[in-house]
């Protein structure tokens, strides 16, 4: 069993290492402008693309600038998938007649899959046209990432560049976004997937008739070209409501190990677009080697927990030991092609960035495997994280590392030449607190108020922990659920939808004006007193300050959720 | 206010291009390469679809393996409600859940101890519609299968091992034997003799 986890996680994490480095330089030209082997195909169209829009791609923008244009984009965005939610019914592509979605779902929805969140407060197979599927809700899943990655991209251009004005054009960052990097790898792999099982069709429902002479209804649909932008672009909106634990969305262990290295590959790759943009490769590596010591501890933890299994079913008799022919431990909501390592693991890492697609049910994670999850939310999505907010939301956490190093010695912080100083520390710290205040007001209302207690599906202390999770999820733009919670209210499709908002836009903002501000600064070379970032002790008090910084805010609600409900299990009390 | 038609008109061309043109090239180019796949890995029977090799089905007779327990729809593998339990691990109603399964098991496949039953066979699947069980699980009702449908054990046995699937590479995920193409086999070699 410790082999089987060992070599799971360690083929996987070799494979997401190995990719990183090719992808994250491969980006660096590609929003620097420099050639790259696909420019000849996609060039042409992205010419065209500009001349429809009456874009000039060379206009740079500054942050403000910067920030309007993403605000605008999305806002459109957000309108048109509402208008297609509610006029489903009418729309071509809808073989099974799905009638018009209701108005706070819709809302809730389109907030949803704007902000990269994902949050489905509905079941996809019984709720979604195929078109709505694809062009409203697949579309987002695109442009949501690469919104992300091109205020990753500004984000970067201000840390690096000096006595400047502006920090790239959005256009340029957004198409290129999703032209070069996004859409080549969905083709590919969406192909993959399709040949491991995955359905991409546009047929009616199939009514098979089982075995056993029953009628058994199943849903088809364009599922593998969102399957692999739901895991590319970190958003975790399933097809299904099973989402990812679906045999359709995930059929066999190869699908999942190429979900997994989906979700984490860009993330990954910016941390060297990040090194290769500055000229220091080290500085890359640095916070690569911070985001993994945090995935190894999540993973471990959570393996570990969910082979140990639940005692109740211990007491029963059962034997939850892993054997050559079955798994063991707790797979209650766990398919066997995953078992626990790989269910376990799935869980970390759609976490650990902001994906929330599942292949298992967190909601019946034990409780200390269940806490692995929102922890990991907690952090603020930066273990790798969001496809782009995982890096500048990392960036932002290494200002205040710097800024915390600079106290203990008694002189002006410096990060990358720029010196830190009293604006800086003021928009990374809006940045850090908006999070924690979205989660914790809006579990506190819901915890309050009759609409937010009626949705608890499990009593106890894991009813709680099924609401913080949910503000939590959604603040952190992360989508996975314990989704045992009836999240369909009006009450939690519209305070859910705001978390959402607030916990994307907000933070964006702040990060945009962080990189102008200090994209404006010159440069300082480094002297003898300098701390150097790209070293051991620098990653070190990076993941020191960021574990401090979740537990002195998420500890005391953490305490009433999970923890408590691990020390009431290994008591034998049930609710 | 310019940005704002660049914004609208922007939305509507990377719509065509990821929303409609996307999709329909992959579904044309899946049909080509993988037309079984992508149109779901239908299985038919006496022309008919008896299922899809990926998507669970219910079994309670005798003479046929059985699945996992399932929580999709009221009666189980509802392919159009897929949903785990999200039974909660401190629930009463998952503990005792669990319990009665247990006895049913028991009762279905007498001479077995609780030590012995894998617990997949009495833990619900994540998406309801898990088309596999460990082979410990199709081990432990190779002999009720057998003696009712009157055949040798080492023959289901047989059947058992060709319908299980190892870990991708040895290493990758859990192994697993899929119940359909399992009670699929065994009837064919029902109807053959």
């Amino acid at each position: 069993m410790l082999w089987n986890a060992i070599f799971q996680v360690g083929i996987f994490f070799a494979l997401v290492t190995l990719l990183s480095v090719p992808v994250g330089l491969y980006m660096s030209r590609v929003f620097s402008g420099q050639k790259t082997f696909l420019d000849p195909v996609l060039c042409p169209i992205e010419r065209a693309i500009y001349r429809l829009c009456g874009i000039r791609p060379a206009t740079e923008m500054a942050w403000s600038e910067y920030a309007i244009a993403m605000l605008l984009f999305s806002a459109a965005g957000m309108l048109l998938l509402y208008g297609m939610e509610r006029l489903q019914g009418v729309l071509p592509f809808n073989p099974q007649g799905l009638a018009g979605i209701a108005p706070d779902l819709a809302f809730n929805t389109a907030a949803s899959f704007t902000t990269n969140t994902n949050w489905q407060a509905y079941a996809g197979e019984t709720t979604v046209s195929y078109l709505t599927q694809m062009a409203g809700l697949a579309f987002h899943n695109f442009v949501s990432a690469a919104a992300g990655i091109a205020v990753a991209v500004a984000v970067i251009r201000g840390f690096v560049r000096r006595s400047a004005r502006t920090i790239g054009n959005f256009w340029f960052d957004l198409v290129r976004a999703t032209l070069w990097v996004l859409l080549p790898l969905c083709i590919v792999f969406a192909l993959v997937l399709v040949w491991q099982g995955v359905p991409q069709n546009f047929d009616p429902y199939v009514h098979a008739r089982t075995l056993e002479g029953a009628e058994q209804i199943i849903p088809q649909g364009p599922i593998a070209s969102q399957e692999i932008i739901k895991e590319l672009g970190t958003n975790g909106g399933g097809f299904f409501n099973a989402n990812s634990a679906h045999p359709y969305e995930n059929p066999t262990p190869l699908t999942n190990l190429i979900e997994m290295i989906a979700i984490f590959v860009i993330s990954a790759g910016l941390t060297h677009t990040f090194g290769a943009m500055a000229g220091d490769r080290r500085q890359g590596w640095a916070l690569f080697a911070a985001m993994t010591l945090l995935f190894v501890a999540g993973a471990g933890v959570s393996i570990w927990a969910e082979q140990r299994g639940n005692p109740q079913f211990s007491a029963m008799g059962l034997n939850q030991h892993a054997t050559a022919s079955q798994s063991g431990g707790n797979m209650e909501g766990k398919e066997v092609r995953f078992g626990i390592v790989d269910t376990a693991l799935f869980a970390t890492v759609t976490t650990d960035a902001s994906c929330g697609a599942v292949n298992g049910m967190h909601d019946s994670f034990t409780p200390l495997g269940g806490f692995v999850p929102l922890l990991n939310m907690q952090i603020g999505e930066i273990i790798f994280g969001g496809v782009g907010s995982g890096l500048y939301g990392m960036l932002v956490m290494a200002v205040l590392a710097v800024f915390v190093a600079g106290l203990m010695v008694g002189r002006t912080p410096e990060y990358l030449g720029k010196k830190i100083e009293a604006r800086e520390m003021k928009l990374a710290m809006f940045y850090v607190l908006i999070f924690p205040a979205v989660i914790l007001l809006g579990a506190m209302a819901a915890v309050c108020v009759k609409a937010g207690l009626a949705g608890i599906s499990n009593p106890g202390p894991h009813g709680f922990s099924q609401i913080f999770y949910a503000y939590t999820s959604a603040a952190a733009n992360n989508g996975s659920a314990l989704a045992g919670l009836s999240a369909n209210s009006v009450f939690y499709n519209y305070t859910l939808a705001f978390a959402m908002l607030f916990g994307r836009f907000m933070m964006k903002i702040p990060a945009l004006a962080l990189a102008g501000s200090l994209g404006a600064k010159k440069s300082i070379p480094p002297s003898a007193g300098t701390f150097p970032t790209n070293g051991a002790v620098f990653v070190a008090l990076l993941v020191g300050v960021i574990l401090i910084v979740a537990a002195l805010t998420f500890f005391p609600a953490d305490a009433l959720g999970p923890i408590v409900e691990h020390l009431a299990l290994y008591s034998g009390k049930l609710y | 206010m310019r940005s704002l038609f660049v914004a609208i008109r922007m939305t509507l061309v990377l719509t065509v291009l990821t929303g409609i043109i996307y999709p329909l090239a992959i579904a044309g180019a899946a049909r080509l390469l993988f037309p079984w796949q992508s149109a779901g890995s239908l299985v038919m029977r006496g022309g008919r679809v008896a299922g899809s090799e990926l998507i669970g089905q219910n079994f309670s007779a005798a003479r046929y393996f059985h699945g996992r327990p399932s929580a999709a729809g009221d009666k189980g593998y509802d392919a159009t409600s897929s949903s785990g339990s999200n039974l909660g691990p401190t629930n009463k109603v998952l503990i005792d859940t669990v319990r009665r399964r247990l006895r049913a098991v028991l009762e279905t496949d007498p001479g077995s101890s609780p030590s012995r039953v894998p617990i997949d066979l009495v833990t619900a699947s994540g998406s309801g519609l898990d088309p596999e069980i460990s082979p410990a699980a199709a081990e432990m009702q190779v002999a009720r299968v057998a003696s009712a449908r009157g055949l040798r054990q080492d023959v289901v046995e047989r059947l058992v091992r060709e319908n299980t699937r190892g870990r991708w590479l040895g290493v990758i995920g859990e192994p697993g034997v899929n119940v359909l193409m399992l009670n699929l086999a065994l009837d064919d070699l029902a109807a053959r003799n």
